[in-house]
């Protein structure tokens, strides 16, 4: 039985591949529907100008834009790497 | 009132104007009264997949500049009763089209047609726009790979904000998927994104499945649209996805690996 569950085990096909990239692109994608068009150039420079204080990956930070009734809320996130 | 049809993808070669044509056509073999409209300004092929292409004396620009009437300028198809095309013009650029023209045109067709069939250029500039703008009704025609996959969820966006029923807060345009291109051998060996993969990602309702198929090429080989060829499989499936588009409930064909005969292992598939 062993071998023949190893028989199976082939490489991970490549449409499920496919499959997870699609997921996280499309997700990206929809939460970047009906953003301003200034939003990334906005993230990349505050990406900028954490990068002058911490050293800090190019996918550390996590901008969004959230409108409630007449309020809109603009949330940064920043991760820092660990201390020490 | 007319119900007014954009098919398109984003990405170029998926089959919209191939599809275009066939559902333009299946919906007039039904008895509708149909026009299918060519958005591609300055690259027209509508007229070649529709086999009027020696046929072309004015075009929508020429409307829309008012050069020539509505009446000159569409061509009625010889095979299909109630089946009429409008080309795209193919020296303007595309900058010939206008918001307010394009309106008036749609206007106009609405009053005496049940379907207009708009076939969108690829891309998400401004034909593509123009071309999905007054839409009732989208089709997005989507192969199984994961660049036309990406951009049709690109152009779900820009369906659900740049058209006028987003713009005036009206009912959202109706989004279909068709999926076209589709190798149940290759989704079988895990090679191809299968349909229920892409429903899932995009999100919409399936309106058809047009499979892989010889048919397709030999129809546009020949300027006949593929519906007219009803022993394809391609020419079924896509009268089927006119049925489900005209409201027929009409259960999936076609998406499953044929179990081949053992005479057909032997001396190798049937005409397709």
């Amino acid at each position: 039985m062993k071998l023949l569950e190893f028989l199976k085990r082939e490489r991970k096909k490549s449409a499920s591949v496919a499959k997870e990239r699609l997921q996280i692109i499309v997700a990206h994608q929809r939460g970047q529907r009906g953003q301003p068009d200034y939003m990334p150039m906005l993230e990349r420079e505050l990406l900028e100008v954490i990068r002058r204080y911490v050293e800090v990956e190019q996918d550390a930070i996590n901008i969004s834009l959230d409108s409630e009734d007449d309020c809109s809320v603009l949330e940064l996130n920043v991760t820092l790497p660990n201390r020490g | 009132m007319a119900r007014i049809i954009v098919v398109t993808s984003g990405k170029g070669g998926v089959g919209k104007t191939t599809s275009a044509a066939a559902i333009a056509t299946g919906l007039a073999l039904k008895g509708n009264k149909t026009v299918v409209i060519d958005f591609d300004v300055g690259l027209r092929n509508l007229d070649l997949i529709m086999g009027c292409e020696r046929r072309v004396v004015y075009d929508l620009v020429n409307v829309i500049q008012g050069e020539a009437g509505l009446n000159q300028a569409m061509i009625r198809d010889k095979r299909t009763d109630n089946l009429y095309i409008l080309p795209a013009s193919q020296t303007r650029d595309k900058d010939a089209l206008t918001l307010e023209g394009v309106e008036q045109v749609l206007d106009k067709l609405s009053e005496d047609f049940d379907y207009i069939v708009c076939d969108s250029p690829a891309g998400i500039e401004r034909g593509a726009q123009l071309a999905m703008y007054f839409a009732d009704e989208a089709i997005v025609v989507t192969n199984p790979e994961v660049s036309s996959v990406r951009d049709s969820d690109r152009i779900l966006g820009l369906l659900a904000s740049k058209t006028r029923r987003a713009e005036q807060g009206q009912d959202p345009v109706v989004e279909r998927l068709l999926i076209t291109r589709y190798d149940p051998n290759r989704v079988d060996s895990g090679d191809m994104l299968n349909l229920e993969d892409i429903q899932e990602i995009l999100a919409i309702k399936l309106i058809g499945l047009i499979p892989e198929s010889e048919a397709v090429l030999r129809s546009s080989n020949s300027g006949v649209p593929v519906t007219h060829d009803q022993d394809s499989d391609a020419g079924q499936a896509y009268s089927d996805t006119v049925a489900r588009l005209l409201g027929d409930e009409k259960p999936l064909r076609f998406h499953q690996l044929q179990k081949k005969s053992f005479l057909s292992r032997i001396f190798g598939g049937g005409r397709r």
